[in-house]
């Protein structure tokens, strides 16, 4: 087996055990008190916390010069999604009970969840067009750009926990500032290789 | 001419093949076993499973209302008890931590004793109270009530404590109070979220005389019997069964008889969400969620949130006249 295939097991089974342990834990009855609310806070902390480690992904590649990460960054990406359909479908299950007119009425009497539901669809096309035939059908600067939209569901997703809280905002703020550290360092990366040009002419003699 | 050096290494030292891919298999299990159990353990840090029930001191002479005038007075309510553990692993108490299910574990070793309430302002008899003499002050009764979060959660509570009316009445206001101010201790090095801490520190809260005084409003030390544990705001709590709970200020060190409105510490953080009544009402929505239905604990679908919490029948006419939509 090729190192790059083991490292995506480990990604891959790492990535499941907050979801094992979150179902063992409810089969055993220890969610605490307020299960549906525990479930739908964690996997939405889950979506975030994925989202940023997959956008971690870049700028650890070009900073260490680890080139097989790349490989990667899709799983994470999609890991993100996963979580944040979870994280989705415990709303619409329980607080929403399955019943579309109150979602969307929901939508429009509660901002936040207008934004969280906003920054999840965004998630949708860049799933879907994860796959190496979309990277080919779209070309590989299209699919860049459309996968760009990453950036502004990452933004979203820490305003949508931001606009929830109560008045402790500490944890959006980690997340929003470890979000802005991500995108500030590939404005960093991009500026220094303009500075630096790999190729420099030699003037004839 | 070919001379055959002899190999550096002999050949029965070469690892065979196979014994080498059995080894890389073998490293490849433990690295994945250790990052996966180390991905657990950092999952188990930030959700702690709950932590293990303490004991606490039994109340000695609790008296149960009376089955009949109890339903009519609202003093109890028949609706099933939220079980003890769920009541006392679930808090919002922000001298400790905004973390509900980790204020247990953060004011484990909260120390309630000596303790005393002072009760002063507009009172022919200010005083101040060694706990153990306030709690002399009438009989300890059971009250079940309902206690409904503006979160949107809801329990249903056996306090042990009497009415607010009794202490009231010991230290005699004055015709010119009019509204009684609550304050929770101010000691950050036992309640370390007042080191910072998102809130104006002490916590205070207030009601008008007409609420503290009616008998459904109670200074609670404790639930199910025992004393309060500190989560849910020991040695002693008020508790206002009809408004949102954050109105039933928690740990209090003084009681203070007024004649304006006082501030009431949510109410300052942001008084377009809390209002000063902060009565429980489905009609009047949070600005950031809808009040009509609540999560009871224990249950998984949502019920409806009832006007007053229910208690519509005994403190409806302390609103008459009332617009509720602007004194929300």
């Amino acid at each position: 087996m090729k190192e790059i295939k083991f490292y995506k097991i480990v990604v891959f089974i790492n990535s499941l055990v907050p979801l094992a342990l979150m179902s063992w834990d409810w089969y055993q009855g220890k969610l605490g008190a307020n299960p549906v609310e525990f479930l739908t806070r964690t996997t939405g902390m889950l979506t975030l916390v994925f989202l940023l480690i997959s956008l971690a992904v870049t700028p650890l590649r070009k900073i260490t010069s680890v080139q097989w990460l790349i490989q990667l960054r899709r799983m994470l990406g999609l890991y993100a999604f996963f979580y944040g359909f979870l994280h989705l479908l415990t709303y619409i299950w329980f607080d929403r009970t399955f019943n579309i007119k109150s979602t969307i009425a929901d939508i429009y009497a509660r901002p936040f969840i207008a934004v969280g539901m906003f920054s999840f669809f965004l998630l949708v096309p860049l799933a879907i067009t994860s796959t190496k035939g979309w990277i080919k059908r779209l070309g590989g600067k299209r699919w860049a750009r459309l996968h760009k939209l990453v950036y502004v569901a990452a933004a979203g997703g820490v305003i949508h926990f931001w606009m929830l809280v109560k008045s402790d905002t500490r944890l959006p703020i980690r997340f929003a500032f470890v979000l802005a550290l991500l995108l500030g360092s590939r404005i960093v990366i991009k500026q220094l290789k303009q500075k630096t040009p790999t190729r420099t002419l030699i003037p004839p003699a | 001419m070919l001379i055959k050096k002899p190999d550096d290494i002999k050949s029965s030292e070469i690892t065979p093949k196979k014994v080498y891919l059995n080894r890389r298999t073998f490293m490849r299990g433990a690295a994945l076993l250790a990052s996966t159990a180390a991905t657990g353990f950092l999952y188990r840090e930030f959700n702690a499973p709950p932590q293990p029930r303490v004991e606490g001191a039994k109340l000695a002479e609790v008296v149960k209302p009376e089955a009949k005038d109890a339903a009519a007075s609202g003093f109890t309510v028949n609706e099933e008890l939220t079980p003890f553990e769920d009541i006392t692993s679930y808090n919002n108490f922000y001298e400790f931590t905004t973390d509900k299910r980790d204020v247990a574990g953060v004011s484990r070793n909260f120390i309630t004793r000596p303790w005393t309430v002072a009760v002063e302002g507009l009172v022919n008899k200010p005083k101040i109270y060694d706990l153990d003499d306030l709690l002399k002050i009438a009989p300890l009764e059971e009250r079940i009530y309902r206690l409904r979060c503006v979160e949107g959660w809801s329990m249903v509570i056996p306090w042990v404590g009497f009415s607010l009316n009794k202490l009231l009445s010991d230290v005699e206001p004055t015709s010119r109070a009019r509204f009684v101010q609550f304050e929770t201790l101010l000691d950050p090095k036992r309640m370390p979220e007042q080191q910072g801490g998102s809130l104006d520190w002490p916590y205070v809260e207030g009601l008008r005389l007409d609420e503290a005084m009616h008998p459904l409003t109670i200074l609670a030390s404790g639930l199910y019997g025992e004393e309060l544990p500190p989560q849910d705001g020991a040695p002693i709590r008020l508790v206002v069964p009809w408004k949102y709970g954050f109105k039933s200020i928690k740990s209090i060190v003084k009681i203070r008889l007024v004649r304006d409105q006082p501030d009431t510490t949510w109410n300052n953080y942001a008084s377009n969400e809390y209002g000063f009544y902060s009565n429980v009402n489905p009609t009047v929505d949070h600005p950031r969620w809808s009040q009509a239905r609540e999560t009871r604990i224990g249950e998984y679908g949502k019920r409806d949130t009832l006007m007053f919490n229910g208690y519509t029948e005994q403190v409806g006419q302390l609103y008459t006249g009332m617009d509720l939509r602007v004194n929300f």
